[in-house]
């Protein structure tokens, strides 16, 4: 039973550990598109203008108001339904679930990372603000020497749990055929009809990448805190 | 416009309403036991509230399903063969899903409760005990009133989750909105309708639950000061 067992999993690692690299390859490219995305966003969200802060606000609104399986499948799906898509030059792109996949990610965490900046932002203390007037910074240079930089740092325990939950909602990419380590999974599954072992090595895996994210942010925290560390 | 599936996808919504509520109830009570066990003075507790959160809140809740799905079956016909009985068992979908949901918010949860009962001030609990309350009076009294009001945001909070998580399980075959909308997109040929719709009534869950959420917020803040 035990050899068996051990068999079993031995045999699927391989397969594991391909899904996984999939998974983080998923994970940090919608990461890095959607930091991209969230920065312009959190900033139209603190905006004035009423269009900016509009617009932001129906963005956030929806991907963090609807499921991120109804997202995967309007743009997997929903989008080829239309010849206009079908006919355009996006269609190559479109056509692939792993972009699909991709793009969905990138839109979704955007929308979770833009609120986590909005908050960050306006928790910077105004004083910063005021000393960076006083000096004369011009609007931009205020943002980019002393606003952005300072909300980062605020930013990065909450940042650190929108990656886990990226990390973890990655996982629906097997739902459109992508073999991330969810997908892998399952395709064992369905060939050996061992769900137990090899699901549960999966969420093995899984708790080693939170793991390991977990540590590096705390690493970074420290890093970009000096003055929180305690005095050697 | 939705080629004559309004009813299905009613049923669907009803059963997702079903599911997120028997999971909330299934998550507050494990949220609580959690707590308690994390705030206790005995160590084996705290271990085991300990592994329950981390392991629950770094996998994914997929993952999580499908071991309780396929697996939960598997473990339970064992089970019931080791005790001699020869009845087929199986963890449905309805099952596996209201246990999943209900572990994951329970998990998320005993952070909420634990930080609500941690906010009650030391003096209060005190003055509850040097007038002669015993343990359980403190608690029903003094705790259980404000630790809701501390909690409620973060509850709240975990509920949008929670509404939003069921659609995952429509991947082991539960017919909850998800499920009726992706049967309906195949057979019509109509996918961005339906998902489109779905969206808008999801969008419209949360927009009902926030406002529910803010009015029972104002309700159980009334008599604290505002800033």
């Amino acid at each position: 039973m035990l050899q068996e067992t051990y068999e079993l999993v031995r045999d699927s690692l391989p397969a594991l550990v391909a899904g996984a690299a999939t998974t983080l390859e998923l994970v940090v490219i919608a990461l890095i598109f959607g930091f991209v995305l969230a920065v312009p966003l959190a900033l139209m969200r603190t905006s004035k203008n009423p269009i900016f802060m509009g617009f932001a606000y129906g963005y956030i609104f929806y991907f963090r108001g609807t499921p991120l399986l109804v997202q995967i499948y309007l743009t997997y799906y929903g989008l080829g339904q239309f010849e206009a898509v079908r006919e355009s030059f996006l269609w190559p792109i479109f056509r692939e679930a792993y972009w699909c996949a991709i793009i969905a990610f990138s839109l979704n965490t955007a929308a979770y990372t833009a609120e986590i900046f909005r908050g960050a932002i306006q928790a910077v203390p105004h004083g910063e603000i005021e000393a960076a007037r006083a000096v004369g910074m011009s609007r931009v240079l205020q943002y980019r020497r002393i606003i952005l930089p300072s909300a980062f740092r605020l930013a990065l325990p909450a940042y650190s749990n929108e990656v886990i939950l990226m990390l973890k909602g990655s996982a629906l990419a097997s739902t459109i055929t992508i073999l991330d380590l969810t997908g892998a999974a399952r395709v064992i599954v369905s060939r050996t009809f061992a769900p137990y072992e090899i699901f549960i090595t999966a969420a093995v895996f899984y708790l080693l990448i939170t793991f390991v994210i977990t540590r590096g942010f705390i690493w970074a925290e420290r890093r970009l805190n000096p003055q929180l560390r305690r005095p050697a | 416009m939705l080629h004559g599936y309004e009813d299905q996808l009613w049923i669907g919504l009803k059963m997702t309403i079903g599911v997120a509520s028997l999971s909330l109830l299934v998550g507050l009570v494990l949220g609580m036991l959690g707590a308690t066990a994390k705030l206790s003075s005995n160590i084996f507790a705290r271990k085991l509230a300990d592994t329950y959160t981390t392991f629950v809140r770094g996998i994914p809740e997929l993952i999580l399903l499908l071991i309780l799905f396929y697996g939960g079956t598997i473990l339970a016909q064992k089970l019931f063969s080791a005790l001699g009985s020869e009845e087929y068992v199986e963890i449905d979908a309805f099952t596996a899903g209201v246990l999943t949901l209900g572990f994951v918010f329970g998990a998320y949860a005993t952070e909420v409760f634990r930080g609500a009962i941690l906010s009650i001030h030391k003096g209060q609990i005190e003055a509850a005990q040097a007038i002669g309350m015993n343990r359980l009076q403190v608690f029903r009294r003094i705790m259980l009133p404000q630790v809701w009001r501390f909690a409620l945001p973060g509850i709240g909070n975990l509920w949008l989750v929670l509404l939003k998580d069921t659609a995952l399980i429509s991947v082991i075959g539960l017919d909850e909105l998800m499920r009726k909308t992706y049967v309906a997109a195949g057979s019509t040929q109509d996918p961005f309708t339906f998902f489109a719709f779905a969206a808008v009534i999801y969008l419209t869950l949360t927009a009902i639950s926030m406002a529910v959420l803010q009015t029972a917020e104002k309700r159980l803040t009334r008599g604290v000061k505002q800033i």
